[in-house]
């Protein structure tokens, strides 16, 4: 339940978040750009920091788990990641030989 | 719709006070499903032709870091400002709603004005949509997330009108929680749009 | 342009069908005119967001579009009849194969679906409506402008002509020039849309709206098929719509992904296409095993064999329909890894399948067995989806459909599981839920009529077309030469196609008879249901339920008939019930599609432009709209339920 925001007066949780999403995105900018490491671990590092961030915004600014529905909401949001990575790495992989 | 469309629970926020709302609301998280798939798709797309530039040019050729950062962080900040309104709508103050919706939208419209300009300035430089399979993707995924941003700002506007209209209601209330969530969604989708096209194209 | 290039000319069986046309709207105007019937029509068809209307309408539509597709058919197998047939040409051939094949998929198996579930579920969960009924109006309007879009260009601007697959390069600029595929691209995202809308919303029906009591594991076998579906629809569909906005890019602004230079890649269209359309596949088939779950067990008059098993399985297909796309198109030359993983969970996919025919079979055992029209359409469904889904593993494995691939094999695999799947439940449900649409039972013993002539037919058709791609045979060619022994094969298959269109007439007319001289169902439950929708009258008050029952059990209403009461309506419980107000503007919005959509297949930019302005205003003025609906007293309901035998 979101009722607990009534008695909140500053939005700490919406300022934490943005810190945290902005710390996220330069940090993968550094990563990218300056680390040096092999392509494969900039790759790696990088998406795993998308992920993060994505789930902080469903989290801290979108209230994904509040209200009754929050289980199926949350079911739906992990489904809809579940089929995206199908479509995603299956198109890649699939298509691999002409590539 | 049951009868339990007009009653009202006080313990709620007001924008899950009715049946209706929490069963739009509800369908608005699904819809968001659907539209992670149809932004999966997208990406698959750019993913697997984005080295296939044909005669064009490459993301290497392209992508500069600067303009990228400043939509990024415009996005970022608008996201920032739309989860503070809807803070100030569940303490009540419809002034501050109104206030950091504006900002919202402000930022979204120079993420906009930024887009286009990088996308002008592309055609520019002889890369545009019918050159190549890479810059074919390319405009069509990021155009997508652009089209999108551009609904919200105008989506936004038919809601501020109807907030200055009738002030606080479930109804009213319920509007801004749902377009909040597709603003924040589009975020969500620029994260990976930043990570995925641009931060991948300069490796690359 | 030129109207000669506008209108499709030099056929006679063109010039037939535009007289065709012009008479039977002429016909109609004149009808609704004479009768006095525009206002009704207005009123109780086009405005209405009563899912039980919203579904018949979709069921009229499905068994027009089947009507399409059939006689696209038949002049297919009019032209495969004998060898080096004069009949079709090849261009006419290919435009035929094409829209039979989108038609039945797309315009008819889904539509006849959704039309149903429309109708039942929100009575089966014993809900007023569904979560969204002016969406649900939407919906229904986008698809049928869609399909009426799809329809209009054999005589307008020409067929599309690259197969319901449309695959690259052939469906591009550079071999199909003209607008044919312009409207496959168009149309069917304009009808894509109304899905996905319709699996949101069933989606949340589903997961709100059941009555008090009904847990997930008390609902009946068909919504929870229906649940599943939704949840196919809503996660497929994107990768439709934007496989089908990028063939649109594509044709229309020459962009470069699905061309042959530029870097760009045609089978990508085959990876996304078959991505969307294998899900697709289990869309129009699990509810058809909802439909023969609760045929089989109210005529067997058992409960469900196996439920949770069931339940289990249709889950399992959520995941596993989405893992087996590349079966499609094994011979693509992907490699071994990849098809045998594809290879692997195709034959995965079989198993929660089989499982659910073992759970028929062991409900039917020592069943009270009654042999209705829908009984028989369920009972041989039975062993003709056997013959379908046995010969779809043999598909399924990657080395030997090198063999199989884009032969009759094929094609007789695929009918034997969409028409003994889908259409025999699409007939079945028909037969068993008419009386609630209509309130008079379907004949039966015209309804015996159609099933054995169109499954003899159906057998007669299809089982020597199996043997026709083991000889060699491929799809989608238009003649063969003499010498090759396929002839006296193709002459048996054409004769079954005859007596399934025969079978189609015999319905039609059973259709116009019931509706004179059928037998009125007075109890609202002519089967002696189990589920909540035998517990309202038939035909069903537009509020569904008088008051909303309460669930104990999972075949709800067989459980209030076991405890003597039946379904009580006690008046001094009802109360006044909210329902939704009619609106236009689902009708009005999804005109302007269509003319959005017209705009776009003859690159018309100015009529898409000021289309989108009116979708648009019409957008705009539903989020200003705060009709709050309206109340039903309860001195109304009480008339009502007193008029239909059901109040005290």
């Amino acid at each position: 339940m979101g009722a607990n925001h009534h008695h909140e007066t500053f939005p700490w949780k919406h300022i934490v978040g943005f810190i945290l999403s902005l710390v996220l995105t330069f940090i993968a900018l550094w990563v990218a750009l300056s680390s040096g490491w092999t392509i494969k671990a900039i790759l790696g590092v990088i998406v795993t920091l998308a992920v993060l961030q994505a789930a902080l915004q469903l989290f801290m600014f979108m209230h994904m788990t509040e209200s009754d529905s929050g289980r199926v909401q949350t079911i739906n949001m992990l489904y809809s990641f579940f089929i995206a990575v199908v479509v995603v790495a299956g198109s890649i992989w699939v298509m691999w030989f002409v590539l | 719709m049951a009868e339990a469309a007009h009653q009202y629970d006080e313990t709620m926020p007001l924008e899950y006070r009715t049946e209706e709302s929490r069963l739009n609301i509800l369908g608005f998280w699904i819809f968001l499903g659907a539209e992670v798939v149809l932004f999966a798709t997208l990406f698959a797309t750019y993913l697997v032709l984005f080295q296939r530039t044909g005669s064009g040019p490459t993301t290497s050729d392209l992508f500069e870091i600067k303009d990228v950062m400043i939509e990024t962080l415009l996005l970022l900040t608008s996201s920032f400002t739309c989860g503070l309104a809807v803070f100030e709508m569940r303490r009540r103050r419809l002034s501050g709603l109104l206030t950091w919706l504006l900002v919202t939208l402000l930022l979204g419209a120079g993420f906009i004005t930024f887009e286009i300009r990088e996308f002008i300035h592309y055609v520019h430089e002889g890369a545009t949509i019918q050159t190549s399979a890479f810059l074919s993707s390319f405009f069509v995924l990021v155009g997508t997330h652009g089209a999108h941003v551009s609904l919200g700002i105008c989506w936004m506007i038919l809601i501020i009108i109807q907030l200055l209209q009738r002030g606080f209601t479930p109804r009213t209330a319920r509007k801004v929680f749902i377009v909040s969530l597709y603003w924040h969604f589009l975020d969500v989708v620029w994260i990976f749009i930043f990570t995925l096209v641009y931060l991948t194209g300069m490796v690359m | 342009m030129k109207w000669s290039e506008f209108f499709v000319t030099g056929e006679p069986l063109i010039y037939a069908a535009d007289v065709a046309i012009v008479l039977t709207v002429i016909g109609i105007v004149f009808v609704l005119t004479y009768f006095k019937k525009w206002k009704w029509l207005w009123d109780e068809w086009l405005t209405t967001v009563d899912h039980k209307k919203i579904g018949v309408m979709y069921i009229i539509s499905a068994v027009l579009m089947l009507f399409r597709g059939g006689v696209d058919a038949l002049l297919m197998r009019a032209q495969l009849t004998a060898p080096n047939m004069k009949f079709l040409n090849s261009e006419h051939y290919n435009e035929i194969f094409t829209t039979h094949g989108t038609i039945m998929i797309l315009f008819m198996a889904m539509p006849f679906i959704i039309g149903l579930m429309n109708i039942v579920v929100p009575l089966q969960i014993g809900a007023r409506d569904v979560a969204y009924p002016y969406l649900n109006a939407l919906s229904f309007w986008l698809f049928f402008v869609g399909a009426m879009l799809f329809n209009i260009s054999f005589v307008i601007g020409g067929s599309p002509n690259a197969g319901w697959t449309s695959y690259f390069p052939l469906a591009g600029n550079e071999f199909s020039p003209g607008v044919g595929n312009n409207y496959y691209a168009v149309a069917l995202q304009i009808s894509g849309i109304g899905t996905l809308m319709t699996g949101i919303n069933f989606l949340v029906t589903i997961l709100k709206m059941r009555a008090p009591g009904m847990t997930l594991m008390r609902m009946p076998m068909f919504t929870w098929t229906i649940l599943i579906t939704c949840v196919l629809i809503i996660f497929a569909f994107p990768v439709l719509t934007v496989a089908l906005a990028l063939m649109t890019f594509d044709r229309l602004f020459d962009t470069q992904f699905f061309t042959m230079a530029n870097g760009g890649m045609s089978m990508l269209w085959a990876n996304l296409f078959w991505i969307w359309g294998h899900p697709e596949v289990y869309i129009v088939i699990l509810p058809s095993f909802g439909i023969f779950s609760e045929v089989v067990s109210t005529f067997a008059r058992k409960r469900l064999f196996g439920y949770k098993a069931m339940v289990y399985s249709i889950v399992g297909i959520a995941f596993l329909s989405f893992i087996v796309w590349v079966h499609h198109f094994f011979t693509m030359g992907a490699g071994a890894a990849v098809n045998s993983v594809f290879s692997i969970t195709t034959m995965a996919i079989a198993v929660p399948t089989g499982v659910k025919i073992f759970n028929w079979l062991f409900t039917l055992r020592k069943g009270k067995i009654r042999f209705t029209t829908a009984m028989l359409w369920s009972l041989a469904f039975i062993p003709n989806f056997v013959i379908g889904g046995v010969t779809g593993v043999m598909l399924a494995m990657a080395a030997a459909d090198y063999q199989y691939h884009n032969s009759y094999f094929l094609i007789a695999h695929f009918h034997y599981v969409l028409i003994a799947g889908t259409v025999f439940a699409c007939f079945a449900g028909l037969h068993y839920w008419y009386p609630k649409m209509f309130g008079h039972i379907l004949n039966e013993r015209l309804g015996k009529w159609t099933f054995w002539l169109f499954m003899i037919g159906f057998n007669i058709c299809f089982f020597p077309m199996y043997f026709l791609g083991l000889m060699g045979m491929t799809r989608r060619m238009y003649t063969y030469s003499e010498g090759l022994g396929w002839t006296p094969l193709n002459v048996v298959a054409s004769v079954g196609a005859v007596l399934m269109g025969i079978g189609f007439i015999v319905l039609c007319y059973n259709i116009y008879y019931s509706a004179r001289y059928g037998e009125r169902d007075m109890t609202g439950d002519p089967w002696d249901g189990r589920t909540l929708e035998w517990a309202t009258s038939s035909p069903v008050a537009h509020y569904n339920f008088a008051i909303t029952p309460e669930v104990k059990d999972l075949d709800a209403y067989w459980e209030m008939k076991k405890s003597g009461k039946g379904f009580e309506i006690d008046e001094e419980k009802l109360k006044p019930i909210h329902m939704p107000s009619n609106s236009g503007r689902p009708f009005l919005i999804s005109i302007a599609f269509f003319f959005a959509g017209f705009g776009l297949v003859f690159k018309w930019f100015w009529l898409a432009i000021i289309a989108t302005i009116f979708i648009a205003l019409g957008l705009i003025l539903r989020s200003f709209d705060d009709d709050d609906g309206y109340y039903i007293s309860v001195d109304e309901i009480k008339r009502t339920e007193r008029l239909s035998g059901k109040g005290a």
